[in-house]
């Protein structure tokens, strides 16, 4: 909420400056978000009065004026200026920039001639003063505006608007008096609030009012205004007000009903009364009624809705918009008053449904004093008649007591207070404190019997009011202490292996950790991903960003084109973060699996004077997986299978299982999306589901055996389609349990191999724990290796 | 050849030598099976018996001076290759070395790290909930019903009425007590969506949330944990204010400023007592347990400690920014 700063010192004036008002505020819970100040700086604009006012002689569109500034101006004399203002006329009080006046943005005001009639001064809108974004004509001044006067000074013009963020429990400082009654609260202030007086009837005109539903609107009052002037100006003192309020002037029925809302905080609304059909009744919407708002939109009501209608239709949606066809026009001549009480419940969430949101819906929605209504009808009755004039009738009011919200009465009790705060304030302050709240309070036995009044309808349970005594206290003022615990020890797994060592490790083999939206573009995840099941989000931030990750390769892709765009030619990214797949067995229709992916591109070493040129390939990034899956001490229990996914090489890809069951995906990128992505180099990629690698093996030390090893290598000779996997899983099956280690060192085609043919070279280390190795017991693994290996896999030894 | 001869001549053989292989064949020459002592021995047949130790001596003595000579000589040389060798080695220091650098942690991982680490250490344990959440554990269990304003503070991304991106860590607290008894304390950090994407707003971030239940925690302690957290994570005395603030699942609740180097203050974290609605519908009693809750912007103080100025480089991933973090 905006409101303006001399508005509230009208109402309560504490010694602080704007700065320090700002800060009291604020740490007491009502944000200033901003302090603005109300207009341009400029100085030397004057009111005047335009005393002769004629035609320019050389120019249709220019006006030749004298100008009074008063006695005191250079002995009476007047000022010649010319205008070019439509609405520059005799008798006019305008403000007058005068030679050696500086407006807004530093324009000095000299003496000139236009088309050769001398000019000296300048005749002001409000926009060349700072009141306003654009205007049209020159500032009329009231009639009785003194000549002479800085109009600085005569509009108040040094004040700010300063702008609270009220967070949604404080509707009661949705107004000026609410926000007077805080500041004078913090002050130990009185709060001079205007005198609002009974309007008596002077017609007997009045509409019945019926309350249809009495927990929604439990109070209803209603006024016949006849006889108005809709044309009349409302006053610049109000339109003013307003304007620092941030609410723009529309016509003075409307002012004055949006000055009640910000002085009283007080939502009102003016019905067109020869549009209104019989009475009025406040009901639920009707089933498909429909109703065509101020802003010209029809709607089709819910029957949740509550309205104000007539006896034949719906006028308005009850403290949220009025209706167009009952709305007050230029042509309004009686009008309607309504102030009313609705229930929050009744209007939460309603205003939304339709995409509304107004100024009296942020109110409703939030509460509204249930006792303000009369005060509100009285105020907004006497604004009016002194601008439009016209005649009142008496006020109607219908209610239901047994639903109109009452004073509560809230037991605080003194060891509550002190436990929750965990710092004593002592009885007397805090009594005062309730005190100052407006709470009537009594106390006995160490509890607070607190009467809270019906504008803080916040207030509700015992910690609302231990809230309130700790906000005025002052938070800072409340000690810092350390909290005393229980140390109770976590089970802290060691098979648990934390996401924060496979990040390490990858850290360590050169990755850059990345993080990217989990929401993604539809078009690039469906090359990646197609045919899949995605969730979508209705109402996304841009298309580009609508869909949820199916995995972290659209955004790890995305983020490798932004960094080529870039230069950067070399990368290795990793990711960890949520997939979101939709699936009917998991919580709420979706799993959100944790995965870890990973994706390298360009040269396989950082350009050096002394390395290898060359580019990254499939095996890089599966040592980096296979360093990954290390970590587990697991490796009897994964395997690389050949694998087809839509996204990647159709021959250059692995699924990898654990124990059976696939925990991911490693392999080189489809060039045809390569090429779709904008990707200018080989690139490989890799995913895992975390939880199904973050589960170690507790190591089980076996002895090392104090015999010799001894190491025979044999080449083996196969055909292309054959697995290297297929050769050694072979070899440690049938290699019995001298066969220690195997490693595969040479892979060859070539000359001296036939075509379509590879040749293996695998070192075996062979050992026993109880003797050496006789060179017997050697031949015997190796032969029975050879022969299994020709027999089952059709494999020859190389010679 | 006299002794005398023999030895004047190996002294002078063993100096010429400039090699190794050179001075071992003046070895061989002088002491080798062949060599002219080996002669000398020789002749010491030919001696009468009594004068046989006393000349076998004077050549032993003789043998061992050259023998020394050459060890000595053998030293000299054998350093003067090495010295050579070693000379013939060398290399530019100022080259980089082979192999490859190390990559790097994300800021915002780095930031998570240490605030797992500060509370880790006091007993807090990692707790992570699901980001597509329900509208019960990111509103309602939060004492947030449906239509209630503070929703409509949340700028919330709706897959439907019922299903949300949640848009605080505060539904782990929910998921937590329903699950564990008191006391607990727990910390989890994670990703939060709000439909809001400018300046200073990305429509995805991270928070870390802290819930502490026990007896006897009260707002002093609140104020306690998170002072000692903000000084011990900017590792400076930096300027703190609690300021009053309204969230529907704590009371007392606050926001929590710091005072920034352009002499603004800054709001970095959410805070309060855990309102007794939520332990309730959480299954714990409100009157024998209270606690505090708190929701940190981790890419706020990650900008304020690192001087990252633009929010949205945390997710272009580029790696000249990513490479600044090692």
């Amino acid at each position: 909420m905006k409101f303006s700063e001399s508005w509230l010192r009208e109402w309560v004036n504490p010694a602080l400056s704007s700065d320090e008002l700002s800060h009291q505020i604020t740490m007491a819970g009502l944000e200033v978000d901003a302090v603005e100040p109300v207009a341009g700086e400029f100085t030397g604009v004057l009111i005047g009065e335009v005393v002769e006012c004629g035609p320019h002689p050389d120019a249709d569109k220019l006006q030749v004026t004298k100008i009074n500034l008063g006695p005191d101006f250079n002995d009476g004399e007047l000022v010649d200026i010319v205008c070019g203002a439509k609405n520059c006329r005799l008798g006019l009080k305008v403000a007058v920039a005068t030679v050696g006046a500086v407006l807004p943005g530093n324009f000095k005001i000299k003496k000139a001639k236009l088309r050769g009639v001398p000019s000296h001064g300048m005749l002001c809108s409000e926009s060349e003063i700072g009141l306003a974004d654009s205007s049209d004509g020159i500032l009329e001044l009231a009639q009785d505006a003194p000549l002479g006067l800085c109009v600085r000074e005569y509009l108040d013009l040094d004040d700010v608007t300063i702008d609270v963020d009220l967070t949604a429990n404080r509707g009661d400082c949705l107004g000026l008096k609410g926000l007077a009654r805080e500041v004078g609260v913090l002050n130990g202030l009185a709060v001079t609030e205007p005198a609002i007086n009974d309007v008596a009837a002077t017609i007997t005109d009045e509409l019945t009012i019926t309350l249809s539903a009495e927990k929604a609107c439990p109070r209803y009052l209603g006024r016949v205004i006849k006889n108005i002037d809709v044309t009349a100006q409302s006053p610049l003192w109000m339109v003013e007000k307003l304007r620092r309020c941030g609410i723009r002037s529309i016509d003075p029925v409307v002012d004055v009903t949006n000055y009640v809302l910000l002085e009283q905080g007080h939502p009102m609304h003016a019905f067109d009364l020869d549009k209104i059909e019989g009475g009025i009744n406040v009901r639920f919407a009707n089933k498909e009624e429909k109703l065509t708002l101020l802003d010209e939109n029809e709607v089709t009501l819910s029957t949740e809705t509550l309205v104000i209608a007539d006896d034949n239709k719906a006028l308005a949606m009850a403290g949220i918009f009025g209706g167009l066809n009952s709305g007050v026009t230029s042509e309004s001549k009686n009008i309607f008053l309504e102030s009313a009480f609705f229930s929050p419940l009744a209007i939460l969430g309603k205003a939304r449904q339709y995409g509304l949101h107004t100024d009296a819906s942020h109110r409703y929605e939030r509460g509204v004093d249930p006792q303000l209504q009369l005060d509100a009808m009285n105020r907004a009755t006497e604004l009016l008649l002194e601008i439009v004039g016209g005649e009142a009738g008496p006020i109607t009011e219908a209610k239901s007591d047994d639903n109109i919200p009452q004073e509560k009465q809230i037991s605080l009790r003194r060891v509550k207070l002190d436990s929750r705060i965990g710092h004593h304030i002592g009885d007397k302050q805090v009594a005062d404190i309730l005190t100052r709240l407006g709470f009537t309070i009594s106390f006995d036995n160490d509890v607070w019997q607190v009467t809270v009044p019906a504008y803080r309808f916040d207030i509700k349970i015992e910690v609302d009011l231990i809230e309130e005594v700790a906000r005025i206290f002052g938070y800072n003022n409340i000690p810092n202490v350390s909290p005393k615990a229980t140390l109770s020890m976590c089970a802290n797994k060691e098979a648990n292996l934390s996401v924060s060592k496979l990040r390490n490790a990858l850290v360590n083999r050169g990755y850059q950790e990345a993080i990217t939206y989990s929401f993604v573009d539809p078009k690039v995840q469906a090359l990646l991903h197609p045919d899949q099941e995605v969730m979508t989000l209705p109402h996304p931030i841009s298309s580009e960003m609508s869909v949820m990750r199916l995995s972290l390769w659209t955004g790890l892709l995305q983020s490798v084109a932004y960094n080529q765009n870039r230069q950067q030619n070399r990368l290795r990214l990793f990711e960890t973060g949520l997939r979101f797949v939709p699936d009917e067995s998991a919580e709420n229709g979706v799993r959100q699996d944790n995965m870890l992916a990973g994706v390298i591109t360009g040269q396989r070493n950082e350009e050096h004077w002394d390395m290898e040129k060359a580019a990254t390939d499939f095996y890089d990034i599966k040592a980096d997986v296979e360093a990954l899956l290390s970590l587990t001490a697991d490796a009897s229990a994964y395997e690389f299978s050949k694998a087809e996914v839509s996204a990647l090489h159709p021959g250059q890809t692995a699924g990898i299982y654990r124990n059976g069951a696939l925990v991911g995906y490693v392999g080189t990128l489809h060039p045809e999306l390569e090429r779709k992505l904008g990707l200018n180099s080989k690139t490989l990629i890799f995913e895992l589901l975390l939880s199904e690698i973050l589960t170690a093996k507790i190591p089980e030390a076996a002895a090392i055996s104090r015999f010799p090893s001894n190491r025979r290598d044999i080449a083996v000779v196969v055909k292309e389609e054959v697995d290297a996997k297929k050769v050694l899983q072979l070899i440690e099956k049938v290699g019995g349990n001298y066969l220690i280690d195997l490693n595969l060192f040479d892979v060859y085609r070539g000359e001296s191999i036939e075509q379509g043919f590879k040749s293996l070279a695998i070192a075996m280390i062979l050992q026993d724990d109880e003797k050496t190795l006789e060179e017997k017991d050697i031949s015997d693994v190796v032969n029975r290796v050879v022969d299994s290996l020709k027999t089952q896999l059709n494999a020859s030894l190389r010679d | 050849m006299n002794l005398d001869d023999i030895i004047l001549q190996a002294e002078q053989a063993i100096a010429a030598a400039t090699d190794p292989a050179a001075l071992d064949q003046v070895r061989v020459n002088f002491l080798g099976k062949k060599g002219l002592f080996t002669e000398q021995m020789k002749g010491l047949s030919k001696l009468p018996k009594e004068e046989k130790p006393k000349a076998g001596q004077v050549i032993n003595i003789a043998k061992q001076h050259v023998q020394k000579l050459l060890t000595e000589r053998g030293e000299l040389l054998r350093a003067e290759v090495i010295k050579q060798k070693l000379a013939a080695e060398s290399i530019d220091v100022t080259l980089p070395g082979r192999g490859n650098e190390l990559g790097g942690l994300h800021p915002v991982t780095r930031t998570i790290e240490r605030i797992e680490s500060f509370f880790g250490d006091l007993g807090f344990s990692v707790k992570e909930g699901p980001e597509v959440e329900d509208d019960f554990h990111n509103f309602d269990a939060l004492n947030i019903p449906e239509h209630h304003p503070a929703r409509q503070d949340h700028d919330t991304f709706y897959f439907n009425p019922k299903l949300v991106l949640r848009t605080q860590t505060s539904g782990v607290q929910i998921r937590t007590m329903e699950k564990e008894a008191p006391p607990l304390r727990i910390i989890s950090p994670g990703k939060v969506y709000r439909n809001d994407y400018d300046q200073t707003h990305t429509p995805m971030f991270h928070q870390v949330e802290g819930l502490m239940v026990d007896k006897d925690v009260s707002f002093t302690h609140l104020k306690g944990i998170l002072h000692d957290f903000l000084h011990h994570f900017f590792e400076e005395e930096v300027e703190i204010r609690f300021r009053p603030s309204y969230f529907p699942f704590t009371e007392p609740s606050a926001e929590v400023d710091i005072m920034g180097k352009n002499g603004k203050w800054l709001e970095v974290l959410g805070c309060g007592m855990v309102h007794p609605n939520v332990l309730k519908s959480a299954g714990i009693d409100p009157e024998v347990y209270t606690g505090f809750a708190f929701g940190m912007g981790v890419e706020r103080l990650t900008m304020l400690r690192y001087g990252v100025n633009d929010l949205r480089s945390f997710f272009e991933n580029d790696l000249r920014f990513l490479k600044q973090f090692k």
